[in-house]
């Protein structure tokens, strides 16, 4: 079912949790809501579920599918929501929890309790929890709970799955696991899901597109690939990984910052360039475009990549550069070696007009 | 692990200092009370306490506590999901105002009852015109035990139930669940020792209540008389062996809400663990 | 899709149920309970002229009594400081046989009726009772006295420092002590320097709910106070005197006196408190 959000935006007291805010999820989409603490991403999640009512002024609508659901209470929005700490009843046993959004409906549309029983044992097959149906939820690790609310609310079969920071609690291999897992199941049962996460890697790892939210703004809405590649402004691109800074002045298409010298085809004057840790290469010589050097202060070989940080007299705070395992070991890399660095490519972004109105989503 | 205050000498002493100074101030007056109720033998105290007067008071006694503890008990739930699970203005105040039995003497609790329901109180001469008198009768002594009481069952809840957080209750609404299901299934039984404790304390509360009891209710012998006025005149009378029987049983109660806390803590602890 | 289009008439104000039914409840029993009856307070006093009024609650025998009153309650409050202090460090950090029993015991002042305490400290502290006899070949004199006045305070109000003070000291994380004993301190100064600061926001409250309960105390006071007009003769006592005289508006004047202190009191606490876990915990607490 698709998801559209018109106007949407959030009060608590004083303060402003969301400007207004527009959003177009498709039917089948798997979004993730990204931004740091206090972006108003939980909020948005929230307002979608019912949880949380949107500002009546100016008056937003939320759609699920052609079905205005506004001022629908979220027991009737049918959609299925996992709780950052799960949430489960921990007076209830795993099946109980899983069984209750079914024993709870009116008595008319209710399933049998044999038709219970056979759909949460179908359910806690799927999450791999069948021989703990009779545990309680404080005798079961933290990825277990995680699974017990997943099936709980997907019981109801919702067309809508919400989930706030899913995997925010667990350690970081089990959180791939369900991750992996989590995608699977998304694509099996074919419904729409919207999670929230501060995690970049997480967001671009699961999604189908990335919702990048800022102090209650949308600042981009955009596949994985395309918003690590072209950010539309400094906050994504910042948000999304680690950055170095180089400010200088230009002059004649020279970047000049004290004794470094990078070529641009830029206009004369004050310049602030920015660059991934992949995007800056290290060689033992100058080149005629670039003239940069720098001293290794630390080296930390992390999985494939290994992380270089430097420093020189003209860089206000170090950088990091990634370099492959053969560049290093050809390099030879200790602390305290003298070398060049080299841009391959760099980002700016002169004026953050971008960032003050709220971006659409183009549909389709 | 090393803590302060583990060497042994400082231990020993300050435990001892401890279990002394319990024993001397809180043990001894609770020996004393069933001592004095049998100086004279089980034979007195029984005749004292199957007396017809001490009968009525007993009697008396449990009925009031039987009609507050449900009064208490809805209003206390009433409350406690209220400031714990809406954000709205004036829930601090509301909070605050259930701490005033707390602070307000029980002689001042009962003279604002009998200012008003009274003959002489606005409320109480017009209900005088209808032949209604609430004081010095039953109604008044309910009145004020349900004023002295009615902090115990919120102020057990509500700790607890900001401590839990409507997570669990949001969820169930999540899943389709009706109003009182979700009250009915999901917060009950994760509050239902803390309501069994506020009930308890509440009992214990409305069977001692002696101050507030005494302005209101007129003391006539048989008829308004609770057990704890009922000592009162006993003692006045110089029937020392009389009071201390009618004070044993109310010790007795006293006694089993100690037991009855004791073991819920205990309880608790052990989910804890479990946990 | 039925319901649906019924229930889209109403926005979804509020997610949990119940809100309007608590709320009514709630306040239905607040204003009937607690601040109607205020009212035939305020009727009794309005019928004063301020000078009446002003007559009334500095008449000598009542200014007599506000001080037994405060000045027991307020040694009865420090004794409970200091002891419930010990108490509650005692539960907290060493096992002991007996352990449990104590613990129960200190709820046996809330449990136990006040009237009951009363006749039974009056009867162990008599010149003929369990402790008098001790005591008074030694030349204290408990009963009949403001000293009997303040023991029956502070029985009553003990726990009130046990308890707030327990839970606190309990929540402190034991690497509290691990970091002051690593940094050289002795035993009495890592306490003085370290636990303490943490204990008194607690400690001041349950010592202040302590000695609020006592100054309404009437129960366990009235039967070892002995009731001696200017000397042994407490405040609530005075109320209760009044009364059986039929002065209402005498008892109204003095009642309200001890209804505003007993209040400010709380009222004060309370904010005290606030201030102190809002700087201990941050955030709005």
């Amino acid at each position: 079912m698709s998801i559209r959000l018109q106007n949407i935006a959030k009060h608590f007291g004083t303060s402003r949790a969301l400007e207004p805010v527009n959003l177009d999820i498709r039917d089948g989409e798997l979004i993730g809501l990204l931004g740091p603490s206090g972006s108003g991403k939980t909020t948005l999640l929230r307002i979608i579920a019912g949880l949380e009512a949107a500002d009546r002024e100016p008056a937003g609508r939320i759609l699920f599918g052609d079905r205005d659901v506004t001022n629908l209470h979220v027991r009737d929005r049918r959609i299925g929501f996992v709780f950052q700490h799960y949430a489960l009843f921990r007076h209830m046993t795993v099946f109980d929890n899983v069984a209750f959004g079914l024993t709870v409906m009116p008595r008319k549309s209710r399933p049998t309790s044999g038709e219970i029983r056979a759909r949460v044992h179908r359910l806690l097959e799927m999450v791999k929890l069948e021989q703990l149906a009779n545990r309680y939820p404080a005798q079961l690790s933290g990825g277990q709970q995680q699974r017990v609310s997943l099936a709980r609310a997907l019981a109801l079969r919702p067309e809508v799955l919400l989930l706030d920071e899913p995997f925010g609690a667990l350690d970081a291999k089990v959180r791939q696991e369900l991750r992996r897992w989590l995608r699977h199941l998304h694509d099996e049962l074919n419904f729409t899901s919207v999670f929230v996460t501060h995690d970049q890697e997480e967001a671009l790892e699961l999604s189908d597109r990335v919702v990048v939210m800022s102090n209650g703004r949308i600042e981009q809405i955009d596949t994985p690939d395309t918003l690590y590649r072209a950010p539309t402004n400094r906050f994504v691109f910042e948000f999304l990984g680690d950055v170095n800074h180089l400010e200088g002045s230009v002059r004649d298409g020279v970047l000049t910052c004290g004794d470094a010298r990078l070529a641009v085809d830029l206009a004369d004057g004050a310049e602030e360039l920015l660059l991934r840790p992949h995007e800056v290469e290290l060689r033992e010589a100058a080149t005629p475009n670039a003239h940069m050097p720098v001293t290794v202060t630390a080296i930390s070989p992390v999985g494939a990549e290994v992380r270089v940080e430097l420093e020189a007299d003209w860089l206000g705070e170090p950088w990091l550069a990634t370099v492959r395992h053969a560049d290093y070991e050809r390099l030879g890399l200790t602390r305290g070696m003298r070398l060049f660095a080299v841009p391959r490519r760099w980002h700016r972004f002169p004026d953050e007009l971008s960032t003050t109105k709220p971006k659409e989503l183009e549909s389709a | 692990m090393q803590r302060i205050g583990d060497a042994p000498r400082v231990r020993r002493l300050l435990v001892f200092l401890a279990l002394a100074f319990s024993a001397l101030f809180l043990l001894l007056p609770l020996v004393a009370i069933f001592a004095q109720a049998f100086t004279q033998g089980v034979g007195v105290f029984w005749a004292n306490v199957s007396n017809e007067y001490t009968v009525a008071a007993i009697g008396l006694t449990l009925f009031i506590a039987l009609l507050t503890i449900p009064v208490c008990l809805v209003f206390g739930v009433a409350l406690a999901w209220l400031v714990t699970r809406f954000n709205f203005p004036g829930r601090r105040i509301l909070q605050t105002l259930i701490d005033i039995p707390f602070a307000v003497s029980p002689v001042v609790a009962g003279l604002i009852y009998l200012l008003l329901y009274g003959r002489t109180g606005w409320l109480g001469s017009w209900l005088d015109g209808y032949d209604i008198q609430l004081m010095f009768a039953w109604p008044g002594i309910l009145m004020v035990t349900i004023f002295v009481t009615c902090p115990f069952v919120a102020r057990e809840l509500i700790p607890l139930m900001q401590a839990q957080g409507s997570r669990e209750e949001e969820a169930a609404v999540t899943l389709g669940a009706p109003g009182w299901t979700v009250f009915r299934r999901v917060t009950l039984p994760n509050i239902r020792w803390a309501l069994l404790y506020g009930v308890i304390l509440t009992n214990a509360r409305a069977v001692g209540e002696f101050g507030a009891v005494s302005v209101v209710s007129g003391a006539i012998r048989g008829q308004t008389n609770t057990l704890p006025l009922h000592l009162e005149q006993l003692y006045q009378d110089y029937n020392t062996v009389g009071a201390f029987a009618s004070a044993s049983l109310l010790a007795f109660i006293a006694l089993l809400t100690l037991v009855a806390k004791a073991s819920l803590e205990w309880r608790a602890a052990r989910r804890e663990v479990h946990a | 899709m039925i319901t649906l289009a019924t229930r889209a008439g109403s926005a979804p104000k509020r997610v949990l149920p119940g809100f309007g039914l608590s709320l009514g409840i709630s306040l239905m029993f607040i204003s009937l309970v607690l601040l109607l009856p205020l009212t035939g307070l305020f009727g009794q006093l309005a019928g004063l002229s301020l000078a009446e009024y002003w007559a009334i609650i500095t008449e000598g025998r009542v200014v007599a009594s506000y001080t037994v009153t405060i000045g027991a309650a307020a040694v009865a409050a420090l004794v409970n400081g200091a002891f419930g202090l010990l108490l509650a460090w005692v539960l907290v950090r060493y096992e002991f046989p007996g352990k449990r029993l104590l613990d129960a015991l200190m709820d046996l002042p809330f449990a136990l009726p006040t009237a009951v305490a009363g006749i039974t400290l009056a009867t162990l502290y008599s010149s003929n009772g369990w402790m008098g006899r001790l005591l008074e070949p030694l030349g204290f004199q408990v009963a009949y006295t403001w000293v009997g006045i303040a023991l029956a305070m502070a029985f009553t109000s003990i726990p009130f420092v046990v308890r707030t003070v327990q839970p606190v000291l309990e929540d402190l994380p034991h690497e509290v002590d691990e970091a002051a004993l690593t940094l050289g301190a002795s035993d009495g100064t890592a306490f003085r320097r370290v636990i303490l600061p943490h204990l008194w926001p607690a400690l001041v409250t349950g010592t202040g709910l302590a000695f609020v309960r006592s100054l309404g105390e009437f129960g366990a006071i009235i039967f070892i106070a002995g009731n001696m007009p200017y000397e042994t003769e407490i405040t609530a006592l005075m109320i209760f005197v009044k009364l059986q005289e039929y002065d209402y508006a005498g008892a109204s004047a003095i009642a309200s006196v001890v209804l505003f202190v007993s209040l400010a009191l709380l009222l004060v606490i309370n904010i005290w408190q606030g201030r102190f876990i809002k700087r201990l915990h941050g955030g709005a607490g």
